[in-house]
């Protein structure tokens, strides 16, 4: 007796849209044509009707998501009996509904289908109408894996958990977002005398502790660190802990991106900027990133989240520490506003003008040891990114060229610092080939 | 210039197949009040009380938000402080889009139009918008071009654009409103206020400072007017 809402096409060249707006909250009442929910597309916001009247029942897609035309972003059932058939979605209003642990009001879908409790049949058969997994409203900010774990988790899985003085957090959950299934806490349960037979010896041979880092009587001076300084350390510790790191280093000859550097320098200097080779380098490494779809992207448990904005993360040294500001959607900026961007951030990251979201939400980071000399560098992922560039010095040096002859070049070393987890050799070497490709061959239609 | 105008029905316009479009020249008028207005009027046009209708008016400067920075307007550039001292008022809306500036020497039309039941496509809609605009400026020797991506009207060479005019649309259940704005002869200055559209890098210009000079509002509006008829018939 429900109807599904549709995300509508409203156009012909539109294959998506973004809900802006629930006007209606789960368990409200609504007519046939009573405007139901807001979505937005390229410049234009429109209110869309419901297709039937009853009651909210269920919004699969919550305000501020994407999803392709024709997906269900909500249920309607007739008046009142389907409401109160399943108070768990009626309870919560989408914005609110995971603020906070779910204690009774769990989610519904999920857990339903690790415990193998239903409700009634026929609530499992208009689930299984509606296609794609009924997966719960998500967090209107994305929770660690941990917090999924513990309060995503059935209270049957919790309450085995209890019983047998288990810390959820650490299993590998196999359910939706790393959760924990009835059948992944049996299989620990099952297993636990083995474990604590092995978790006598292994944990101490893992955490060896570092020596003291000075002797009594040594002559040293003590310095608090700074938070800054702090927070790097934390932040590069966490880093290669999570992320299996490998290099990959390619040589790139500068001499066209030099040519064009100069003829265009006095051009982009009119209009108060400088155009370094940053620019150029931030410039192609965008397009490729664009390509490579796979150098934009987090880990999350078992999936692999594609971010589809590039924002690219440039790191400034400081006086002492660094920062990464961040260029939001930075494909789409010419070279002069990558310029620009890149001039301003850096300025006001070395005066401490950046506002706190000039600095979060990077996809990508570029990081550039060669200002300082180096030939080339071998940096640590920002997470939870995946990879980072890093941008040796450029320099003539002696190269071979196609025919055989010695030549002197203005080269550069570029390294990519990938996560192995996600990306293995052979793509960081597209990655890096079109990168150089990209840089050898720099389209003078850009600058 | 608007505040001395008269408001009430300009000229109908004939259309082929779906009756009129009265054209209401408004003059000056507070961004709240016109927002009321178009409220009413979309009621209106959806009771079949009125039929398509273009809106055309100029605001005192006041900058507005569209849905993408509901909450959070971080490319408004200026402080509260400096808003306020510029006489700048600021909105939030329900038109789709990212913050526009509107102010006096601004040309701003709000169609109210049904599209049902065979003009139910917005991109074809907001695509017909730029097309008005391009021909109401072609009036003036003025090559208007769409920018790929970045919808409004835009001057200048390839990757050099600046924008000329702004478009932001809401429609409710296919009743349209908000609309365009034309930059005829604005204070530029205060575009410096805002990241227009969240477009960072491009510049704003106007149809004054591309002819080198004044053009009267009413002569524009005419223009506009006559473009909308030819484009939406």
């Amino acid at each position: 007796m429900s109807t599904n809402v549709m995300m509508p096409q409203m156009g012909e060249s539109i294959a998506e849209g973004t809900i802006v707006r629930w006007i209606k909250k789960v368990g409200d009442a609504i007519d046939k044509d009573e405007p139901l929910f807001e979505i937005s597309t390229d410049k234009v916001d429109a209110e869309i009707p419901s297709p039937g009247a009853g009651v909210l029942l269920e919004i699969k897609v919550k305000e501020g998501e994407t999803v392709p035309v024709n997906s269900v972003v909500a249920v309607i059932g007739g008046a009142g009996e389907k409401a109160a058939a399943s108070p768990p979605a009626a309870a919560p209003p989408p914005p609110t509904a995971s603020s906070g642990p779910d204690g009774s009001a769990a989610p519904p879908g999920s857990d339903r289908g690790q415990t193998g409790v239903r409700p009634g049949s026929d609530q499992g058969q208009t689930r299984a109408a509606q296609g794609p997994a009924p997966v719960p409203q998500p967090e209107p900010t994305a929770p660690t894996l941990a917090e999924v774990r513990r309060q995503r988790s059935s209270p049957l899985v919790r309450r085995i958990a209890k019983e047998h003085g288990i810390d959820i957090t650490d299993l590998n959950g196999t359910g939706i977002s790393g959760r924990v299934t009835k059948k992944d806490i049996l299989a620990y349960v099952e297993s636990g005398s083995a474990r604590a037979a092995r978790s006598a010896h292994a944990p101490a041979a893992r955490t060896i502790e570092a020596p003291p880092a000075f002797k009594p009587g040594e002559d040293v001076r003590i310095e608090k660190m700074s938070v800054m300084r702090k927070k790097i350390a934390e932040h590069m510790v966490m880093s290669i802990h999570t992320s299996p790191h490998v290099y990959s280093a390619y040589e790139v000859d500068f001499s066209r991106v030099e040519k064009l550097r100069l003829a265009k320098k006095a051009e982009y200097e009119a209009a108060g900027v400088k155009l370094t080779y940053t620019t150029f380098i931030a410039k192609a490494t965008v397009d490729t990133i664009r390509q490579f779809p796979f150098s934009n992207a987090s880990l999350d448990g078992d999936n692999v989240v594609y971010k589809r904005d590039i924002n690219l993360g440039i790191a400034v040294a400081l006086e002492s520490g660094l920062i990464v500001p961040v260029i939001r959607n930075a494909d789409e900026r010419s070279m002069l506003g990558l310029s620009r961007a890149i001039q301003d951030l850096a300025h006001r990251a070395r005066t401490k003008q950046l506002k706190p979201e000039e600095v979060q939400g990077g996809t990508f980071t570029i990081t550039n040891p060669g200002i300082f000399g180096a030939v080339f560098g071998l940096p640590i992922i920002s997470q939870p990114q995946v990879a980072i560039l890093g941008v040796g010095s450029v320099e003539k040096r002696v190269v071979v060229v196609d025919d055989d002859m010695i030549a002197v070049r203005p080269t550069c070393y570029l390294t990519l610092g990938f996560d192995h987890r996600l990306i293995d050799g052979a793509d960081a070497g597209r990655f890096l080939q079109a990168l150089k490709d990209r840089l050898q061959g720099f389209d003078e239609s850009w600058v | 210039m608007g505040v001395t105008k008269t408001s009430g029905v300009f000229s109908t316009l004939q259309k082929d197949s779906r009756g009129p479009v009265s054209i209401r020249r408004l003059g000056r008028i507070e961004y709240a009040d016109a927002l009321e207005m178009q409220k009413a009027l979309v009621e209106d046009r959806r009771a079949g009380r009125i039929g398509d209708t273009l809106l055309l008016l100029e605001h005192p400067p006041v900058i507005t938000l569209g849905v993408k920075t509901r909450g959070k307007p971080t490319n408004i550039l200026a402080s509260p402080d400096v808003l306020t001292a510029a006489g700048v008022r600021v909105f939030d809306t329900g038109r789709g889009g990212d913050v526009t500036y509107h102010g006096p020497g601004q040309l701003v039309g709000y169609p109210i139009l049904d599209l049902q039941p065979d003009r139910c496509d917005v991109h074809r809609y907001v695509r017909e918008l730029e097309e008005v605009l391009i021909q109401a400026v072609a009036a003036f020797g003025v090559a208007g071009v769409r920018v790929p991506g970045l919808t409004g009207v835009w001057v200048g060479a390839p990757g050099r654009e600046e924008k000329l005019a702004a478009i932001g649309v809401r429609i409710s259940r296919w009743i349209t409103s908000h609309g365009f704005a034309l930059n005829v002869a604005p204070d530029l200055d205060h575009f410096r206020l805002i990241v227009p559209c969240g477009i960072a890098d491009r510049g704003t210009t106007s149809l004054e400072r591309l002819l080198g000079h004044a053009v009267p509002m009413e002569t524009v509006e005419d223009a506009v007017a006559k473009a909308f008829a030819e484009v939406f018939r």
